[in-house]
């Protein structure tokens, strides 16, 4: 636990209608009802294809209570996108951490765990764990 | 000595450049990229040029960093974060100095490209901007038309090259025969960095 404080969730992709749906989609199955937070950073802020530097650094600062952000990418310029702005220092909220995890799965994962008030490590280790999930 | 002038017209002349060239770059993304390199670099060169224009940082390492920083913010796709990560190391390897000899730029040139190595994970051989950017670095010891010329030639030799990173990577062998893209724009940027010198 930390501090009752719940960890914040960022999913980032290249389509807004992708990180928008991820992120309903973990919050229906989280059970964890308007409390989770869990914030959509998709596409440019034109509305085009791409990942926006600026939609990154809003998200995540909606979702930031001083338990930490975690940040889950789809590909491409959205992992480089996050990486510089992690790199840059004073971009993202402190404690903010991009994880290595699939999507969907792992979009999920971290939602489920960061309701039950779980701290970032734990959030982490759900997201990054869902890559071993076969499906056959 | 190169002063804060000598790095904004190398930004101004690098913007022109990408403004000329950014069909020839969309197109050369048609094939084995999302055909969107051109117009991203566009986008991203000509908030460059209107922030310096705002802000006016005085210092080497602060026209960079501000145009490092609006690439990362307003170019959309991977070349965002890539040259922006490379101006920016480059800029803040040259510190508050008011002016820089040609030895500390490449200096710290090589900073910035080795952070754009460890940002995207591609060595040379890999058919990215890194093919055109280590050269360039490596004959920036001699002159900065040494430094376009290797660029060119770095981004040339990428043709016959099978990407290995990147969305062309998902093409395999049909990314043979292709000159890549992120190789091609970093050459142009080299070749503005001569311009800027006046060679």
């Amino acid at each position: 636990m930390s501090d009752g404080k719940l960890v914040g969730i960022v999913l980032v992709s290249h389509s807004a209608e992708v990180a928008a749906s991820v992120a309903d989609l973990a919050k229906a199955l989280s059970g964890g009802g308007t409390a989770v937070l869990v914030a959509p950073a998709g596409g440019t802020e034109g509305g085009g294809f791409g990942t926006s530097a600026e939609l990154v650094r809003a998200a995540a600062a909606s979702v930031d209570r001083g338990a930490g952000v975690a940040v889950l990418t789809d590909l491409g310029s959205a992992v480089l996108t996050v990486k510089a702005l992690l790199a840059e220092g004073d971009e993202l909220p402190d404690n903010t951490r991009l994880v290595d995890a699939p999507f969907v799965e792992g979009a999920v994962a971290a939602v489920v765990t960061a309701a039950t008030g779980a701290d970032l490590a734990a959030v982490e280790a759900a997201a990054v764990e869902a890559y071993s999930y076969r499906k056959v | 000595m190169l002063d804060a002038d000598f790095f904004r017209r190398w930004m101004t002349a690098t913007a022109a450049l990408v403004d000329r060239e950014a069909e020839r770059l969309t197109a050369l993304d048609s094939p084995i990229g999302d055909a969107d390199h051109g117009s991203n670099l566009q986008r991203g060169f000509t908030a460059v040029t209107a922030a310096l224009e705002k802000e006016a940082p005085d210092t080497p390492g602060a026209v960079l960093i501000l145009a490092g920083r609006q690439l990362i913010s307003t170019v959309g796709g991977a070349s965002g974060p890539l040259y922006g990560t490379l101006l920016r190391r480059t800029g803040k390897a040259l510190a508050d100095a008011a002016e820089v000899s040609p030895e500390q730029l490449a200096e710290a040139l090589r900073t910035g490209v080795d952070a754009v190595r460890t940002l995207g994970g591609a060595a040379p051989g890999d058919k990215t901007m890194i093919d055109a950017l280590v050269p360039a670095v490596d004959a920036l010891g001699e002159s900065f038309a040494a430094a376009r010329d290797a660029a060119d030639e770095g981004a040339r030799a990428t043709t016959p090259m099978q990407a290995r990173k990147g969305r062309a990577s998902y093409l395999g062998e049909r990314s043979i025969g292709h000159q890549d893209p992120g190789a091609t724009s970093s050459a142009l940027v080299m070749t503005a960095l001569a311009e800027a010198a006046g060679e």
